[in-house]
């Protein structure tokens, strides 16, 4: 099922979230936070989604955080795994776990980020368990 | 202004076909608005509003009313939320046909992915410009894997499990058997589906809808046009609609946007989840379903499981027939949107017109509920009650 397999992207790189891409390629978890209301929100945005303020900056993630939900996409050759890591910052991203025994990934289970070459020079943020 | 008997359906059709091999997909939007008036009584030059989604070529409705050769449209209305979107065109043809804009509204949905896939034609891609792209694509979502996640943490934190995930899929075979257009019609057991070869944890192939061709169309009218048919006519009684997303990162993947859609529907129509005879339950997969009834308030939140077990949803045998075309999961989901097909058997059940051996008995009320786009991250979720002239 060719529909299954995980097919390479190129990403789209424009001026909202170029400095993200190149955190990643430096090996860092960028998230963007906002100075009005101090919240940290994914994916990132110029203009706060939770308070419409402008003034919102990117820092620095801890890189830690913890597996929310998942899944293992069975019929991809090879199978990769889906899911929503929390951060310790409280937000929640898609990504991919790797580098795990697939059979023993569970919900709750403490990972790490690392990056995986994403062509052009840059970086994936993926997690591996910490 | 609410919508509340305020308009009604006249005419359904659903395409037979279940692969299109030699119909283009204009000539099947034509097809399904051609075979919906037939049902109404009615002619094309008696359309005076048109309604349609992504699905439809081109810009939409410019092009297939061109195509279609509909010459009285003063009311137009291409509302996108995915698979949902048909549920909220029935809204908003109520909306439109309460405010004086149009008289006759006729709603159409075509798909061919079957046929798409045998010539191969490139799958559909995702909008490169939405925001999220990036941030979601590389990491390989599909349909499977993302409402897969959804199950997993249902499972988490309710302890659902995939045998009673299995009961929604059991429940769609016994009444498919009765439905010769329907694609799968060999009666499942739970043992069948659990059994059935993993596709993306903890979802089997059988907790998935079927992928085929065709669609269907409704046509809604205006109290007074109603009156002037011979076809027995389904009131609108209330109608929600709701959009649910990841919320700036606040994921919470155990709920759907039933939650806003279905408590607006229910205040329009004046009535409450035990005056539902009967309820058209999006069915993309089994969790699609069991995370939408506990939203719209059948069960309380993570019983869903216990719920929809021991054949609960069978009807003659449960309290809460669904689904008794044999829904997504064994049916039809025309070009991979199932919201249409919804409405359309709730439609027949409330005509007494549902096959004998699944009609609902004194069906007076029933819903239909739409979730397109991801339960996994977002979606565009649509409720509609129906019922008949007495409701």
């Amino acid at each position: 099922m060719s529909t299954d397999q995980k097919n390479k992207i190129n990403l789209v790189v424009n001026s909202e979230s170029k400095p993200y891409w190149e955190g990643a390629a430096k090996g860092q978890l960028l998230i963007r936070t906002c100075n009005a209301c101090g919240k940290a929100h994914y994916y990132p945005r110029t203009i706060c989604p939770l308070c419409f303020s402008e003034d919102t900056a990117f820092v620095e993630a801890s890189g830690n955080g913890v597996i929310y939900s998942y899944s293992v996409t069975r019929q991809a050759k090879p199978p990769y795994v889906i899911a929503y890591v929390t951060l310790d910052e409280g937000v929640s991203m898609l990504t991919n776990i790797v580098d795990c025994e697939i059979d023993k990934i569970h919900i709750g289970q403490k990972v790490r980020v690392k990056f995986s070459e994403a062509g052009d020079g840059y970086a994936l943020p993926v997690f591996t368990s910490a | 202004m609410g919508i509340n008997g305020k308009a009604y359906i006249v005419g359904i059709y659903e395409h037979p076909c279940r692969a299109a091999l030699d119909k283009t997909l204009p000539q099947l939007h034509a097809e399904i608005a051609k075979g919906a008036l037939a049902d109404a009584g009615l002619s094309k030059e008696d359309v005076d509003g048109y309604f349609c989604a992504g699905d439809a070529p081109g810009l939409g409705p410019i092009n297939m009313i061109e195509y279609m050769g509909l010459n009285n449209v003063r009311h137009m209305d291409s509302t996108e939320t995915g698979g949902s979107s048909y549920i909220v065109h029935v809204n908003h043809a109520a909306q439109a046909i309460a405010a004086g804009h149009c008289n006759v509204a006729l709603i159409t949905l075509a798909g061919r992915p079957v046929a798409d896939a045998k010539e191969g034609k490139p799958v559909r891609y995702y909008n490169q410009q939405a925001p999220d792209f990036s941030f979601e694509m590389p990491y390989g979502p599909n349909v499977t894997n993302m409402y897969a996640m959804c199950a997993m943490r249902h499972m988490h934190e309710y302890g659902t499990t995939s045998e009673q995930l299995a009961w929604i899929k059991v429940a769609a075979s016994h009444h498919a058997q009765y439905n010769e257009h329907a694609r799968l019609r060999d009666v499942v057991t739970v043992e069948d589906v659990v059994n059935s070869p993993m596709i993306a944890d903890p979802l089997h192939r059988l907790d998935c809808c079927v992928i085929t061709d065709g669609g269907g169309g409704i046509v809604m009218v205006s109290p007074e046009v109603a009156k002037s048919l011979k076809r027995t006519r389904v009131k609108v009684l209330g109608a929600g609609e709701a959009p649910k997303h990841l919320a700036a990162g606040q994921v919470d993947l155990t709920y759907s946007g039933a939650r806003w859609s279905g408590p607006k529907a229910f205040s329009e129509a004046g009535v409450t989840t035990a005056d539902i005879k009967y309820a058209s339950i999006y069915d993309s997969f089994t969790i699609t379903v069991l995370e939408t009834l506990e939203d719209l308030g059948f069960c309380k939140k993570g019983e869903g499981g216990k719920f929809v077990s021991d054949g609960n949803l069978i009807s003659g045998v449960g309290k809460l027939p669904f689904n008794t075309d044999g829904g997504g999961l064994c049916n039809n989901h025309p070009g991979n949107r199932g919201g249409m097909t919804k409405v359309l058997e709730a439609v027949r059940q409330v005509r007494g017109e549902a096959h004998p051996k699944v009609q609902v008995r004194n069906c007076d009320i029933a819903l239909a509920h739409g979730t397109g786009g991801l339960l996994g991250s977002r979606m565009g979720s649509a409720t509609v009650i129906l019922g008949n002239e007495d409701a």
